[in-house]
C-alpha cells in the first residue's frame, strides 16, 4: 500500500473511532435540522434553540453514563431512580439547611453509592446487570416516594441561591449545556486517551480475554455503575434547580430514553463497540425529533409511536451491518 | 452385534452405488478461500477416511453438507437427487447426520429427549408420552448395543456415552450418511474400540460414514477410502490399500515431512520457569516441569489429559490446591493473568475466539491491551507511538492486514495468531505459553507460525511451552517433549522421538 493512500484512510477511520457508523449518523442529524427549519419557521428560534440544548443536555447527561455501561455489555435500569432519589435528597438537604457546596458534594456521593451496590450486586453477587439493575429501579423509586412521603419537597426560600444550575446561563448557553458539554469531554477524552477507557471496551468485547489480558474485569464493570450512578446525580441538582421542587417521581423512564439514545447513536448493546460521540448525537436526534413534532403540534401518543419505531430501525441498522460484515 | 471385515463391505453388491456426491464445492469467507473446488463422494456402506492438516476444510465442507454453510458454488447430489436448498432440517430429512467433536446436545435435558428431539413420541391428545419416549429410547440405544439409562440429563455423562447418544439420536433418524468429526479425540481404547464395533454394525446395514480424524491408524483400520484436503482443496482420493502412511502424511502437508518444520539449533539458557507439585482435583495430580531460556518444550496428551489446564493454572487462570512457581529463579505467587503479564508470563490461549481476542476491535487495540503503560501514562496515552509499535510489530510479524486499524475479526486465523504472538511480545512476556497455536490456521501460515516462534526463540531467547494435539508439530518444533495423562506427567521424551512413542504414555496398556 502506497503512503498517501494509508495516510487518508487512517485519517478517515481516526473520525470514526466514537463513531461506528461513521459519518452517516451526522448526516441525518442535519438533515432532521434543514427538514426542521422547513417544516416551522421557528425552529431557529434562539428561544427554541435553547430549549432543544437545554434537552440535549439533560438526555445526555445521564446516557453517558449509560453508554459507559452498555459498553460493557450491561445495562443500567435504575437511573431513572437514582435520580428520583438524588432529587427528593437534594431539597430535603436545601430545607434542612444544608449549605450549597454540601448538598451538591453529598447528592454526588449518594448518586456514586447507589451504582456501587449496583456494582456489587453485579460483580460480587453474579446477578444479571439487567436484574439487578431492575431491582434497583424498583427499590430506589419506592425510597424516593418513602423519604418525600409521597409528595413534591418544595426548595422554597432557597430556590434564589439554587437555581443558577439549571436556570442559569453563561457566555449565551444554558448552564446544563456546558455541564453537559464538560462532561461528553471529559467522558470522551476517558474512552480514547486513558488505559480505564481501553479497558471498558475489552471487558464488553470480550470478559474472558480481558481477564487473560492482565485486565481487573471486576473492577471494570464495578466502577461503570458508579460512573452512571454520580451522571444521575448530577441530573438530579439540574433537575431540582430546574423545578425548584424535589419530585420523587422524576426521571421515571429516563433510563429507556438513555438506551435509546446509546443504542441510536451506534453503541451495540453486544458490548465493546461505540462512543461518546454517537450518544451525543443521537440524543440530538430523539431532541429536534420530538421538538419538530412538537412544533407541528403531533400528539405525544404518536410521538411515542415515532420515536419506538426509531429505535428499532436503528437496531435493524445495526443488525445488518453486523451481517454484512460478516458474510 | 454383527461385525463385517472391510473386504467383504467393498465387495458386497448389496450396497452399490454412490450415496453422497460433492461436486466442485466452493466456500469462502472474508480473508480466506476455505474451499475451493472441492469433489468428493461417498458410496452407500462405506466408511470414508477424511483427512487433512487442521485448516485443510474438512471442518467447512462438512458445515456445507450439513447444510449449515451455504457454498458459494458447486453443487451436493444426495442419492442421486440434486440438493437445491440445503438446510439443516432438509439435510438431516435426507438421511444425513454431522456429528461435531462439540456435541450438540442440551445437557439439562435427558437422553431420551435429546435423541428425539422435536419428535417426541405423544399420546392422542399432544401430550408427551413419557413412558413410550424411554421405551424408544431403550431400543434405539440397545440396537446399538448401548446401555444408558434414557432417563439421565446428558449433562451427567461421560464424553464417550454422550457420542454413543448421538449416535443413537443419527441412527433412530434412519441417517443414512453419519459424519464422525474427530470421534476419537475424546475416547480411550477400550471405548473406541466400541465405537468401531457400532460403525460396523450400522455399516453393515447400509450406512455410510465419513470419519475425520487425525489419527492414521484409526483411518487404516476402519477406512475402504480415504479423502486428503489440503488448503482447502482435494488433494487425492483412494481406495485404502493404494495408501501408505507415508503417501498419506504427505499429500496432507504437500510436502515431504523433514521440511516442513525450521531447522532448529536449540541452545537452552539457564531455567525461567520452574513449576512443582502442581494439583488440583483430578484435572492435575503433582505436575513439575521446568522451561529454559531460548528452548520449546511441548506438552501433548489425549483431551481431557489436563494439558490445557495446566497452562491455565501457571498463568494463574484457576486456581490450584497445591504447588509452587518460581521464575528466573524466584518463587512466585501467581494469583492472576494480571500478574503473570507483569511477571513476563504469556499466555496464548486454545481458543482465539472465545479467550484470546477482542474480535470486534482492531488489531491494534488487541495487541497493545496487555500492556499499555508502554505507550505514556494511564491518564494520557500517546496513541501515535502505540501505532508506531504496532505497525512495528505487524512488519516484524509479517501480519497480512491492510492496517493496524482492521478489525481483527476479519483476518485469517494464522494472521490472528500472530497478532496474539504480538501481544505477548508487546507485554515484554519473555516467556510464552501457547495453547495449540496452529489451531485454525491454514497450512501456508502455519510453517509460518513454526518459524516465527523459533525466531523469537532463538534470537530474542524467548522460552515457550506449547500444548498441541498434533503430534508431528510436537515432534517436529520441541526440544522436550511432555506426555500428560488423567493430570499427571507421564513422560518426558527428547527431541525426535516418535509419534508412537509418544502415544504409548499417552494413553493406557
Amino acid at each position: 500500500m502506497a503512503a498517501p493512500d494509508r495516510m487518508t484512510e487512517t485519517a478517515g477511520r481516526k473520525f470514526c473511532i466514537g463513531l461506528p457508523r461513521g459519518a452517516g449518523l451526522v448526516w441525518v442529524l442535519i438533515g432532521l435540522c434543514i427538514l426542521a427549519t422547513f417544516l416551522s419557521p421557528s425552529f431557529l428560534n434562539p428561544v427554541n434553540v435553547t430549549n432543544v440544548l437545554r434537552q440535549v443536555a439533560l438526555f445526555g447527561i445521564v446516557s453517558v453514563g449509560m453508554t459507559f455501561v452498555i459498553l460493557t455489555k450491561g445495562i443500567d435500569l435504575s437511573v431513572g431512580s437514582i435520580l428520583g432519589v438524588c432529587s427528593v435528597t437534594t431539597a430535603l438537604l436545601l430545607v434542612a439547611g444544608w449549605t450549597m457546596p454540601a448538598v451538591v458534594a453529598a447528592v454526588l456521593v449518594i448518586g456514586v453509592l447507589m451504582g456501587a451496590v449496583n456494582g456489587l450486586g453485579i460483580t460480587l453477587g453474579g446477578i444479571p446487570p439487567f436484574i439487578m439493575t431492575l431491582g434497583m429501579m424498583v427499590m430506589g423509586r419506592g425510597l424516593a416516594l418513602t423519604l418525600a412521603n409521597g409528595q413534591p419537597v418544595s426548595i422554597g426560600g432557597r430556590a434564589d441561591e439554587f437555581m443558577w444550575l439549571g436556570r442559569g446561563a453563561a457566555l449565551g448557553l444554558p448552564v446544563p449545556v456546558w455541564i453537559f458539554a464538560i462532561v461528553a469531554g471529559v467522558a470522551i477524552y476517558v474512552l480514547r486517551y486513558t488505559t480505564y477507557g481501553r479497558q471498558i471496551y475489552a471487558v464488553g468485547s470480550n470478559a474472558e480475554a480481558a481477564h487473560l489480558s492482565g485486565i481487573n474485569v471486576g473492577l471494570v464493570t464495578f466502577s461503570v455503575y458508579m460512573i452512571s450512578g454520580f451522571l444521575a446525580s448530577l441530573t438530579a441538582l439540574i433537575f431540582v434547580s430546574r423545578l425548584t421542587v424535589g419530585e420523587p417521581t422524576a426521571g421515571t423512564g429516563i433510563e429507556l430514553e438513555a438506551i435509546a439514545i446509546t443504542v441510536i447513536g451506534g453503541t451495540s448493546l453486544f458490548g465493546g463497540e461505540g462512543g461518546i460521540l454517537g450518544t451525543i448525537i443521537g440524543a440530538g436526534i430523539l431532541a429536534i425529533l420530538a421538538n419538530i413534532m412538537n412544533l407541528l403540534g403531533i400528539s405525544p401518543f404518536t410521538q411515542q409511536i415515532v420515536k419506538g419505531a426509531i429505535i428499532i430501525g436503528a437496531a435493524l441498522y445495526e443488525m445488518l451491518g453486523k451481517r454484512r460484515s460478516r458474510h | 452385534m454383527s461385525s463385517i471385515s472391510i473386504d467383504e463391505t467393498t465387495r458386497d453388491p448389496a450396497f452399490p452405488g454412490v450415496f453422497l456426491r460433492m461436486d466442485s464445492i466452493e466456500k469462502s469467507f472474508p480473508g480466506v478461500k476455505a474451499l475451493q473446488g472441492v469433489s468428493f463422494s461417498v458410496a452407500r456402506g462405506e466408511v470414508h477416511g477424511l483427512v487433512g492438516e487442521n485448516g485443510a476444510g474438512k471442518s467447512t465442507l462438512m458445515k456445507v453438507l450439513a447444510g449449515a454453510y451455504h457454498a458459494n458454488g458447486g453443487q451436493m447430489e444426495l442419492n442421486g437427487e440434486i440438493i437445491t436448498a440445503p438446510t439443516p432440517a432438509a439435510m438431516i430429512e435426507r438421511g444425513v447426520a454431522v456429528i461435531y467433536q462439540e456435541f450438540a446436545q442440551a445437557d439439562h435435558l435427558s437422553v431420551a429427549e435429546n435423541i428425539f428431539m422435536n419428535r417426541l413420541p405423544r399420546n392422542q391428545f399432544g401430550q408427551i408420552n413419557w413412558a413410550v419416549a424411554a421405551r424408544d429410547a431403550e431400543t434405539a440405544m440397545s440396537r446399538l448395543g448401548f446401555n444408558i439409562d434414557p432417563r439421565r440429563t446428558v449433562g451427567s455423562l461421560s464424553v464417550a456415552q454422550r457420542q454413543m447418544v448421538e449416535i443413537a439420536r443419527a441412527s433412530s433418524r434412519n441417517a443414512q450418511l453419519i459424519v464422525l468429526d474427530e470421534p476419537s479425540a475424546v475416547l480411550g481404547d477400550n471405548e473406541l474400540e466400541k465405537l468401531f464395533a457400532t460403525i460396523r454394525s450400522l455399516q453393515a446395514e447400509g450406512v455410510a460414514f465419513i470419519y475425520i480424524s487425525h489419527r492414521l491408524k484409526e483411518i487404516f483400520e476402519l477406512c475402504q477410502r480415504a479423502t486428503v484436503l489440503r488448503d482447502g482443496r482435494m488433494v487425492s482420493s483412494r481406495p485404502i490399500e493404494e495408501w501408505t502412511p507415508d503417501t498419506l502424511i504427505q499429500s496432507m502437508v504437500g510436502r515431504p515431512i523433514a521440511d516442513y518444520f525450521p531447522k532448529r539449533n536449540a541452545q537452552p539458557g539457564e531455567e525461567v520457569l520452574g513449576v512443582s507439585g502442581f494439583s488440583r482435583g483430578k484435572a492435575l495430580r503433582n505436575v513439575s516441569l521446568t522451561l529454559r531460556r531460548g528452548e520449546i518444550v511441548g506438552i501433548c496428551g489425549l483431551a481431557g489429559a489436563g494439558r490445557s489446564e495446566l497452562l491455565r493454572a501457571i498463568v494463574g487462570r484457576d486456581p490450584v490446591d497445591a504447588g509452587e512457581i518460581s521464575l528466573h529463579g524466584r518463587k512466585q505467587d501467581i494469583a492472576s493473568p494480571r500478574k503473570a503479564i507483569q511477571l513476563g508470563l504469556g499466555f496464548a490461549p486454545e481458543d482465539r475466539k472465545t479467550e484470546g481476542l477482542f474480535l470486534s476491535q482492531s488489531v491494534k487495540f488487541n495487541v497493545t491491551i496487555s500492556k499499555l503503560g508502554r505507550f505514556g501514562s494511564p491518564a494520557k496515552l500517546n496513541l501515535g507511538k502505540e501505532r508506531g509499535a504496532v505497525r512495528d510489530y505487524v512488519r516484524q510479524l509479517r501480519v497480512k492486514t491492510p492496517e493496524v486499524d482492521t478489525k481483527i475479526g476479519t483476518l485469517s486465523g494464522g494472521n490472528q495468531q500472530k497478532c496474539v504472538i504480538a501481544k505477548q511480545l508487546n507485554a515484554q512476556c519473555d516467556i510464552l505459553l501457547i495453547d495449540e497455536p496452529t489451531r485454525g490456521v491454514d497450512v501456508g501460515a502455519r510453517r509460518e507460525i513454526y518459524e516465527l516462534l523459533v525466531d523469537l526463540v532463538e534470537r530474542e531467547g524467548l522460552a515457550v511451552l506449547m500444548v498441541s494435539s498434533e503430534l508431528p508439530e510436537i515432534i517436529g518444533m520441541c526440544d522436550r517433549i511432555l506426555v500428560m495423562r488423567e493430570g499427571e506427567i507421564s513422560a518426558e521424551l527428547p527431541r525426535g522421538s516418535s509419534e508412537e512413542e509418544i502415544m504409548k504414555h499417552a494413553t493406557f496398556h
